[in-house]
């Protein structure tokens, strides 16, 4: 008998080894049924950051690649390009893409690479112990920034759906968050429609997910998410910033 | 009325379902799994409505929701395990 919800096949059994309430685990889940309602996961192609989610080879069912630091659009472009009926999509964190990645994504989307990015920003490295990342929100503490983070001294939190929404190759931009389950379900949606706009052939997609850090916000995960939709949300604004000419918006 | 099962083995107690359960019919409970967490799990099949937000905000993909048209599970149709 069908279920209303089972675990999609597109991840593996393996239990995930993030952290309690760690909102990775419901963008993982999210990845992998956009990737079974396409039926595409046989001919799918993932590619792991380095940070928190260097494991997800393990959880996601297709094949995946492991890329140097922040230079998974880099290795997906290569494997786009040598196998163009592949579904290419990378999976990274704000530390991977937003700091030392940040050329290579910015130059995927600039030569609209047919590739899907899933941009998980938690405003915060996870992995290292919870150092201050480019989108740390002003006056958010960190271990490098213990009196929150100072616009004089260390800039302000980069939004990088905006940056990238200035790019011609980049079709698709939108930032979803995973906040409440109305929200959870949205980015479900835009995930999907990231996929088709590869799949349709149009060029670079990318959608920035919004995500919590209860571990190094120093929160229980409740919290966190109550954190992330009063703090990050004005910060970074939901919302679809390009989509391809032809179609309508989403909500966000 | 719906189905929830969870696998408790993997639960790592976070409370998002409890926190999201339309019915708080979740609660986590007082022992200890395999991972040294307190599992999440429902108190009363009778009043889920099978909506599946627990499962949708579980990070660990510990629910499965099982919903039937309201059938309970005697008459749901399904071989006996």
């Amino acid at each position: 008998m069908p279920k209303t919800f089972q675990r999609p096949q597109a991840l593996t059994d393996k239990p995930f080894h993030y952290c309690p309430g760690c909102t990775h685990g419901i963008i993982h889940r999210l990845v992998a049924e956009a990737v079974d309602q396409l039926a595409v996961r046989k001919k799918t192609v993932g590619v792991c950051p380095v940070g928190c989610a260097v494991f997800a080879y393990d959880y996601f069912n297709c094949d995946m690649i492991q890329a140097a630091h922040g230079r998974a659009p880099a290795v997906a472009t290569g494997v786009k390009r040598v196998l163009p009926d592949r579904v290419v999509f990378t999976y990274q964190g704000d530390g991977d893409l937003a700091a030392i990645g940040t050329a290579e994504i910015v130059h995927a989307a600039a030569r609209g690479e047919k590739i899907t990015t899933i941009f998980v920003n938690n405003a915060i490295y996870g992995m290292t112990g919870g150092q201050m990342a480019p989108t740390t929100l002003l006056g958010q503490k960190t271990t490098t920034t213990p009196h929150g983070r100072d616009r004089e001294t260390a800039g302000s939190p980069l939004r990088v759906a905006e940056m990238l929404s200035t790019i011609d190759g980049a079709v698709y931009v939108s930032r979803v968050s995973v906040h409440s389950p109305r929200h959870v379900r949205l980015a479900g949606r835009a995930i999907k429609k990231a996929f088709e706009v590869q799949l349709s052939g149009q060029g670079f997609s990318v959608v920035e997910v919004l995500s919590t850090c209860p571990t190094n916000w120093g929160l229980s995960p409740r919290e966190a998410l109550k954190w992330l939709g009063e703090n990050m949300v004005p910060v970074f604004p939901l919302g679809e910033f390009r989509t391809p000419s032809a179609e309508e918006a989403i909500e966000c | 009325m719906g189905l929830v099962t969870f696998r408790e083995e993997r639960c790592k107690g976070c409370g998002l379902c409890v926190e999201f359960c339309p019915k708080k019919i979740i609660v986590l409970a007082d022992h200890f799994n395999v991972l040294g967490f307190h599992p999440a799990t429902a108190t009363d099949l009778s009043r889920c409505t099978g909506c599946g937000i627990c499962a949708w905000m579980c990070p660990d993909v510990v629910i499965e929701v099982d919903w039937n048209g309201g059938k309970p599970p005697g008459e749901r149709g399904e071989s006996p395990a």
